[in-house]
């Protein structure tokens, strides 16, 4: 099952050790992956395999009153399963215990899995789902955020509240009082679907022990594990859960597959048979998690010169029907509310609630995306209410060395804040850009307004093209440009105590064949965690890293090392890795009582060492580094073990006509301590990026009755090629001490700049300062119209008309 | 997939003659669905939603591809795919805004099997191209065994995904006039996203001067702003006769409001579409008006 | 009984004549390598060569292949060995999860063929490309992929570590910046 690296010959020549960290060797499963030979949940053919589908409910609150099979149909051959067939707990096991594996009597939400059927023939099991008849007693719903807080209706405990946090530096009151201006400000951000390419999808079966073997796709073989327990009420060893080649996660990954793979193993488990469920779009999109929409107070406190002197924040996420990830989304999301500006005097209230909406839950950013898209976005109206260049707003306040963070956190190293934002802004021209989008959007609209029909058009000045070749091909349009950027940081590792609680553990052993490989249930999603593991403990070994086994994340098989999530696994997880290859090196060296030289050499000295003393295993846990304090109740101290930095900018040009915008360049720079793999390290940064554009721009759940409406993929729009612009990555390397080679967290950082850097380029390109996202055309026409959104940012310094003032 | 394909039966006939014959055959029981590239078809199918249990499949008949040249405009044969649009010589200088249109319609895997003829009768009123035929003044050709007429264009559509084509009728040809003289065509298609967006708006126009610099010949057309595609009529008039001015665009914006009727639906909304209408009215004003500087 | 010609071998098939050309090949003809993503023609997973023209093989009933010629990710290698093109995406790392990635270098593939050893635009690239989703890339990735193999600029194995051997061009602007390594990755235009 070790993925073995299977190279095209050409590309073997590259890799010479000792350099394999900061390099970027080809990706180990590459060549699996495009010649089609890569594997996934759905590729696997299982003889004797059923087709497992789901019955859910269609209304968003009430109970089930009745669930009858029709006599017409022909029901031979068809498994079905409901919540009295499982044999352990009814419940999908994660933070609270409050979600069922499948709904007994109550419904929270809809798309809520009440019935599982399944079929050899998928045409005979589809055909069944519609022949289920479900009575239900309706309730009226609660779909809102509003609504949950002014407790239309009893949800969760008595206020509807999920979780409560409350984050205090300083003193606000007083800060607002001694400030020369008080901006406020209200932000809203929807619904986002993580939209990987590959649906959720699963297959278990029975295993002759008596346990039961699940497979499929997945970031956290662990967490299917520990609710499979629970719910099978089976012993650990029992319950074995195996990653396969998974396309795509971002979080819609992390928690999920408990529940289907709860579903299939359920059926599996009456049937006797392997059963397969695979998600078609229509119902991934319907009935998965989501971001968690969230609605954002900031009031804030500055001087004249634009130094933060206080900020209040009040935070709501909707958390959707039962608890699942909210309290930690909201969590993350609470910390970085600030944004990485120092000052002395914060307040942060962050509140999750309960709504009949399905469970939202991880994806990228994890909440963190929210609130600095709210943050960004007042820094904005800051800037424009002093008349500041908002790059020069976040100059003046952006963490440096020493810095103390909201949760009272001093900012010991690595603080990349100020490279970050200089270096975007010198790469992107930003104070030249400015200027010149200002100066032709002033002559074009000179230009068309005395003269009506005539010249509209003929006042871009043909011939112009744009840096990146597509010029303003104006053909009758109003076309504005604009500029935008934002700042963010993102605290890699789990929260707080978090990885304390977590115990992470990692282990390197010799294959057979006497060579390193590693065992992790950290798993490859796309990001590169194979070739960036096993680059780290080649470059400790002084091997290649196509020299390096990786096991297939199987809890048979490895350790927990926690979950694929948080931008954790190259800082910690990686940490525990480079530590276990250390120990492995001396272990060898010692034992061959001389330095490895090259691979062969290791291969020579390992197969010796497993012929005369026997395997070779080392495994390391996570160790709280010492200088790292928490307070989870009071909410202090050191919430991350350190921060990555990243700036976005963005050039847009919109239709004035349509609201249409279109993304011309994006310049992102993230300060990541060090890139093992700087490829790879590109990519999770501009595939972030280009996720962060479609949540700025054009990714809207659309609901109806509390169902998803657009839940095809020809109406949740996700950004195509000709949506993304062409993306300038810059990465700086501050470097970690703790992390390995000095490297930080890089997957979720990318996620957080965009959105509100597009809003900034837009406001810059027409004046309309949105406030809530996506900013779709539908949205902009509408903030273009209406004159009292419409703000200063376009005007010369010294204009202060911004945002509502106190 | 959510419907049961092996179970749905197609007919292949040898030539359109059979195939006319098939579909009047089968118009007393339950009616063949005609089936040409598929690319409506199998959404439908995917949803669990079939339009019928049998298909007449077309692809096959060479009697309904090809694209000809002729003295007053061009054939297009139905089966005609919008790659083939986009990459046939004279319809680029001559029809440019059917061409951009075909540019519009998904991307190359759609344009590679979505046909005109299956995109006319798919009968969305978010056709891409349907504007465009409209605007030209398009013709269709319709078939049956018992005999063949010509149909205008904008006589095709009865109500919403309703044809005034009968059902042992096909459509096989669209025959598009050579534009007038020196007039200006124009497409946009705004959805959400620059590429394979379903359209919240599409618009078409065509505009012809006058040696005075009147307005000889108009049409706008436009898709997603009413049950069906059209043409609207009352701000043509507003604009026929008339110079190329801001008041006589300010005239025919609002006419315009009196012909279309938009909805909000899973897309957009009404406010957005009525607005974005009349300002695409206005922008093909603006860029006839340039293009007339530019000579 | 339908007969067409599969990466270049004839191949029959008894299979209902609705069924779909993407099941047809991933479950009658063992090719798993398309993919299935949406089912309704939006995402390209299922891109397949059609007589040398780009479809989405789930919207095509195989009735409607009789006598055709499909291409699918199992037939875009040079007897064994990857493509210039294959290649590319490896070394320039435009497959992250890879579970688009078949349908992107098919679709690429009908790009480079008709641009006859041109090297197309970015432009270019991005819209032939617009029937693709990623989500994970961004997309940059691969429209550089693309544009390499059109130069065959990544024959000669190197362009593997072009982004490695970058940071020399950074430059930051404060003093501490002087400190920090700057790697950054290069836009493809500017590559060899």
């Amino acid at each position: 099952m070790a993925r073995r690296a299977r190279l095209p010959r050409a590309s073997r020549t590259v890799l010479r050790p000792p350099a394999s960290v900061g390099r970027s060797v080809p990706r180990l499963e590459g060549l699996d992956k495009v010649t089609g030979r890569a594997l996934y949940v759905d590729d696997l053919r299982v003889p004797g395999v059923l087709h497992g589908r789901t019955v859910r409910s269609t209304i968003a609150r009430g109970r089930i009153k009745r669930v009858r099979l029709d006599p017409a149909f022909d029901w031979s051959g068809v498994v079905v399963a409901d919540h009295r067939d499982i044999p352990g707990e009814n419940l999908v096991a994660l933070i609270e215990d409050d979600q069922p594996l499948l709904a007994a009597e109550e419904i929270h939400h809809a798309e809520e899995p009440i019935l599982l059927l399944a079929h050899e023939d998928p045409e005979r099991v589809e055909a069944a789902t519609r022949a289920v008849r479900i009575e239900y007693e309706p309730l009226e719903p609660v779909l809102t955020i509003e609504d949950s807080l002014a407790r239309k209706a009893p949800l969760y405990r008595d206020d509807n509240v999920f979780k409560n946090i409350l984050i205090e530096r300083g003193d606000v009151e007083r800060g607002l009082a001694g400030s020369d201006l008080v901006i406020e400000g209200e932000y809203r951000c929807g619904h986002q679907e993580q939209l990987y390419i590959e649906n959720n999808g699963m297959i278990a079966e029975r295993t002759p022990d008596g346990g039961l073997l699940v497979r499929g796709s997945l970031q956290c073989p662990y967490y299917v594990h520990k609710a499979l327990v629970r719910a099978f009420a089976l012993p650990p060893d029992k319950v074995r859960i195996v990653q396969t080649v998974t396309g795509g996660g971002f979080g819609g990954k992390e928690e999920y597959p408990s529940m289907i793979g709860g579903h299939a193993a359920l059926l599996a488990w009456k049937s006797g048979r392997p059963v397969k469920i695979v998600y078609d779009r229509l119902e991934d999109i319907a009935a998965t998690t989501k971001r968690h929409p969230a609605a954002i107070k900031l009031r804030t406190g500055v001087r004249r010169d634009g130094t933060l002197v206080a900020n209040a924040i009040d935070i709501v996420m909707d958390g959707g029907a039962y608890v699942t990830l909210s309290p930690v989304v909201l969590s993350r999301g609470a910390i970085h509310a600030a944004g990485p500006y120092r000052c002395p005097n914060v307040s942060i209230r962050a509140r999750a609630v309960a709504t009949n909406t399905p469970p939202n839950g991880a994806f990228r950013g994890f909440g963190a995306p929210q609130t600095q898209f709210a943050v960004e976005c007042h820094m904005d109206r800051i800037a424009a209410a002093l008349g500041l260049d908002p790059l020069e707003l976040r100059r003046r306040n952006a963490y440096r060395l020493g810095d103390v963070t909201p949760t009272g956190q001093v900012l010991r190293e690595s603080v990349g804040a100020l490279e970050a934002l200089e270096t975007a802004a010198r790469r992107a021209r930003w104070a030249e850009r400015r200027a010149r989008h200002e100066r032709e959007n002033r002559d074009n609209e000179a230009r068309e307004r005395p003269a009506g029909l005539g010249g509209a058009a003929a006042g871009r000045r043909r011939g112009e093209t744009s840096r990146n070749g597509a010029g303003p091909r104006a053909n009758g349009r109003r076309l504005r440009r604009g500029i935008g950027l934002a700042l963010a940081y993102h605290g890699a590792g789990f929260t707080g105590s978090g990885e304390v609680k977590l115990g992470s553990i990692a282990a390197l052993d010799l294959s057979h064949d006497g060579r390193p490989r590693i065992l992790s249930a950290s798993t490859e999603i796309g990001q590169g965690t194979t070739t960036m593991f096993a680059q780290l403990v080649a470059e400790t070994l002084g091997v290649p890293a196509d020299f390096v086994a990786v096991e297939t994340p199987d809890t048979g098989l490895v350790p927990d090392s926690g979950p694929t999530v948080a931008s954790r696994t190259c800082m910690v997880v990686g940490g525990l890795l480079e530590k276990c290859a250390r120990a492995m090196r001396e272990r060898l060296e010692l034992f061959a009582e001389r330095p490895i030289r090259d691979a062969r050499d290791f291969q020579r000295i390992a197969r010796r060492f497993l012929a005369e003393r026997g395997p070779l295993r080392f495994e390391r846990g996570y160790e709280k580094p010492p200088e790292i304090e928490w307070d989870d109740d009071r909410y202090r101290g050191d919430a991350y073990g350190v921060f990555s930095y990243g700036c976005c900018v963005v050039e847009v040009e919109v239709d004035l006509d349509t609201g249409e915008t279109r993304v011309l360049r994006t310049i992102a720079t993230a300060d990541i301590g060090k890139a093992i793999h700087p490829i790879l390290a590109a990519g999770q940064i501009e595939g972030g990026t280009v996720q962060g554009l479609g949540y700025g721009l054009l990714e809207e759940v659309r609901w109806k009755d509390g169902r998803v409406w657009n839940h095809q993929l020809t109406n949740y729009i996700i950004p195509t090629s000709m949506d993304a612009s062409p993306i300038e990555v810059v990465i700086v390397e501050l470097p970690y001490s703790r992390g390995p080679f000095g490297a930080k967290g890089v997957g979720e950082l990318p996620m957080d700049a965009p959105a509100p850097a597009i809003v900034a380029a837009i406001a810059h390109a027409t004046g309309a300062r949105i406030d809530e996202i996506p900013v779709t055309p539908e949205r902009l026409l509408e903030g273009l119209r209406d004159g009292a959104r419409r703000d200063g940012s376009r005007s010369s310094p010294g204009s202060r008309r911004g945002g509502k003032r106190s | 997939m959510r419907s049961a394909l092996s179970t749905l039966e197609v007919v292949r006939p040898r030539s359109l003659d059979h195939a006319l014959e098939a579909l009047g055959r089968s118009v007393s029981g339950e009616r063949l669905v005609p089936l040409a590239g598929g690319t409506d078809l199998f959404v439908y199918l995917n949803a669990g939603t079939p339009p019928g249990t049998r298909y007449l499949d077309l692809w096959g008949l060479r009697e309904l591809r090809g694209i000809r040249v002729r003295d007053g405009g061009v054939r297009l044969g139905a089966l005609t795919t919008f790659r083939e649009i986009r990459e046939h010589p004279v319809l680029g200088r001559r029809f440019p805004s059917l061409v951009a249109a075909a540019a519009e319609v998904g991307a190359w895997q759609i344009q590679n099997r979505a046909t005109l003829a299956g995109n006319i009768a798919n009968a969305s009123p978010a056709g891409d191209s349907l504007p465009v035929l409209m605007a030209h003044d398009a013709k269709v050709d319709v078939r049956s065994a018992r005999g063949a007429r010509e149909v205008a264009f904008e006589r095709l559509y009865r109500g919403y995904r309703e044809l005034t084509v009968d059902a042992d009728e096909l459509i096989t040809a669209v025959t598009l006039p050579f534009p007038p003289a020196r007039s200006f065509p124009f497409f946009r298609k705004v959805g959400t996203r620059r590429a394979q967006s379903i359209s919240k708006v599409v618009f078409s126009g065509l505009l012809a001067l006058d040696r005075e610099r009147r307005i000889a010949h108009v049409r706008l057309a436009y898709g997603s702003v009413a049950p069906v595609t059209l043409r609207a009529r009352r701000a043509e008039r507003a604009l026929r006769g008339e110079p190329l001015a801001a008041s006589v665009a300010a005239r025919a914006r609002a006419a315009l409001a009196e012909d279309i009727a938009p909805i909000d639906d899973i897309r957009s909304s009404r406010d957005y579409r009525l607005a974005v209408a009349g300002n695409l009215l206005e922008q093909f004003l603006r860029a006839a008006a340039e293009s007339r500087a530019r000579r | 009984m339908i007969e067409f010609v599969l990466n270049g071998r004839g191949r029959r098939v008894r299979v209902p004549p609705m069924k779909r050309l993407l099941d047809v090949l991933r479950e009658d003809c063992s090719l798993p390598g398309t993919k299935e993503g949406c089912g309704e023609g939006e995402c390209g997973a299922c891109s397949v060569l059609l007589d040398g023209r780009t479809v989405c093989s789930c919207l095509v009933p195989v009735v409607q292949v009789r006598g055709a010629r499909v291409v699918t990710v199992e037939g875009l290698d040079r007897g064994g060995r990857p493509s210039a093109l294959q290649r590319a995406f490896i070394d320039l790392g435009a497959a992250q999860c890879g579970i688009c990635t078949p349908g992107m270098l098919v679709t690429a593939a009908e790009l480079l063929r008709h641009a006859r050893g041109r090297v197309p635009s970015e432009e270019e690239v991005r819209e032939a490309l617009a029937g693709n989703l990623c989500r994970c890339t961004g997309y940059q990735k691969i429209v550089d992929a693309v544009r390499a193999a059109a130069r065959g600029a990544s024959r000669d194995g190197a362009a593997g570590t072009s982004g490695a051997r970058a940071p020399g061009r950074s430059r930051a602007g404060t003093a501490r910046a002087k400190r920090s390594r700057t790697a950054r990755t290069k836009r493809s235009r500017r590559r060899g």
